[in-house]
């Protein structure tokens, strides 16, 4: 599958379009719920952290600095991610198993076009190069999150929170993070398609392939979040 | 012209096709026909290379395609048109890209140029001002002209049609029928229809094949097909009632 997929494009005017359209699809569609899960889970774990910080010697800027340490490190490329397995995997299993099913993939095969390139690889390459922006953002709203959190519940002061964020940052961490992304977007775009690609049958197998990538590409993203974490932080 | 020598096709150890062997002639619309499960879509889509048959050989004047290389394979489909059951349009996309698509992908002709052809195969399958209309917004017998356009947009050689009226009202059947049979007449194409459809039996086949379980019962013309003696073919023909009764019409005046 992989070998079709990665052939070079047929008509490069017309995979340049289709890439746009998938960041538009796969992309820029979902800034909207993660900006939101973001927000508020920042605020969240702002509030948790400050409530287990129960020592009066404990210093309050870790509070700013354990929420934006969790967030680059895990909540958003990792939890993002298997968010984005619900929601864009669902979609790219669905909308290329219903192709499959009501011919629309042998239409294209009759025209000589190689489908999976056609299909595919712009989703791996939309999911690829934009979801490292969305994760960004997502780590961005997170700490604003936080923040909100922290000044409203009085928790942590504006001051106590900014110096957390801004002390013993480790540049990596950031990198970690973004090679983390682009290794599940890479993940989220072709799990869900071989299940919506090689759907048999018509509307219920659409439905179970759909649900069954969700379940393996979360998997998958879990097993390689263990090793990708191994790999890049573990000494 | 294609020609199909000894196709054998099975599915988990069942054989579907056994041994179909056929010549399908240019400027011609040939019918495939049987009953459901004869085998007339696993053989429409062994010609077209989405199945690979175990046995066989399928040339395209004179070119056997299990000798093509894979770019050859790619050309070939390039002059071929296929009209599938469904339609086969796709929903993102409105009538003017779905036709316009094989012109994107396979020509460098400016927009206005691809955009005059589509406008003149459209009108040529007597389709105007649905454009910018999503296939959803159209009815079967529309979806089905909107796959004609797009599958005769390239000016194939070869035009494939797997039921293509089946789900239509008889008169739109009769349309969808004649337009094939002109296109095919006016361009030359090689057209084969798979159909179960006595109708256009009765309208469109130069050329009949009728397959049972996976074998070529029998070949001939439309003029034949109320003239044979071969069982099979006349229990196909003669399961729908109007057809027993043109029969026995046709019988009591021979008498």
């Amino acid at each position: 599958m992989l070998q079709q997929v990665f052939k070079s494009p047929q008509k490069r005017s017309v995979f340049r379009e289709l890439i746009f359209k998938e960041i538009e699809d796969l992309g820029i569609s979902s800034i909207g719920i993660v900006a939101f899960i973001s927000f508020f889970v920042g605020g969240v774990v702002v509030i948790q952290t400050a409530l287990n910080l129960e020592s009066p010697l404990t210093p309050k800027y870790l509070i700013g600095y354990a929420s934006r340490e969790s967030l680059i490190l895990e909540f958003s490329p990792t939890l993002i991610s298997i968010i984005l397995a619900g929601k864009v995997g669902s979609y790219i299993t669905s909308s290329i198993g219903t192709m499959r099913v009501t011919e629309q993939i042998d239409a294209l095969e009759v025209m000589g076009i190689n489908s999976l390139n056609h299909l595919v690889l712009p989703k791996i390459i939309a999911n690829v190069f934009f979801y490292p922006f969305v994760i960004i953002i997502s780590i961005t709203l997170g700490i604003l999150g936080g923040w909100t959190a922290g000044i409203i519940t009085d928790l942590v002061t504006s001051n106590d929170y900014l110096i957390g964020i801004r002390s013993d940052f480790e540049p990596f961490h950031v990198t970690y993070s973004l090679i983390k992304t682009a290794v599940f977007a890479f993940v989220i775009a072709t799990i869900p398609a071989y299940h919506g690609f090689y759907v048999k049958g018509g509307a219920i197998e659409v439905g179970k392939a759909s649900t069954r990538s969700v379940v393996w590409t979360s998997i998958v993203i879990i097993v390689l979040n263990y090793f990708l974490t191994q790999m890049l932080l573990g000494k | 012209m294609i020609e199909i020598t000894n196709i054998y096709k099975e599915f988990d150890a069942t054989p579907v096709l056994k041994g179909i062997s056929a010549t399908f002639e240019n400027g011609k619309t040939s019918l495939v026909i049987g009953q459901s499960g004869s085998g007339k879509t696993v053989l429409l889509k062994c010609m077209l290379g989405l199945l690979s048959p175990e046995k066989g050989d399928i040339c395209y004047d004179g070119r056997h395609y299990d000798d093509m290389t894979g770019d050859e394979k790619r050309d070939l489909r390039k002059e071929i048109g296929m009209v599938f059951q469904g339609g086969a349009l796709f929903d993102s996309s409105t009538v003017e890209e779905n036709v316009m698509f094989p012109l994107k992908m396979f020509t460098h002709q400016p927009y206005n140029e691809m955009l005059e052809r589509v406008n003149f195969v459209l009108q040529r399958v007597n389709l105007e001002n649905v454009n910018n209309k999503y296939p959803d917004e159209l009815s079967g017998g529309m979806q089905k002209r909107v796959a004609i356009a797009r599958a005769i947009v390239m000016n194939p050689k070869y035009l494939f049609c797997d039921e293509p009226n089946s789900g239509l009202d008889p008169n739109t059947a009769i349309i969808i029928d004649n337009l094939i049979q002109e296109i095919t007449q006016e361009y030359n194409i090689t057209t084969i229809i798979n159909s179960h459809d006595m109708n256009s039996v009765m309208e469109i086949g130069e050329k009949i094949i009728f397959l049972k379980n996976g074998v070529k019962e029998w070949e001939g013309t439309s003029y034949d097909i109320f003239r044979t003696d071969n069982k099979a073919i006349t229990d196909f023909v003669y399961s729908s009632n109007l057809f027993k009764k043109v029969r026995e019409a046709q019988l009591k005046e021979n008498k």
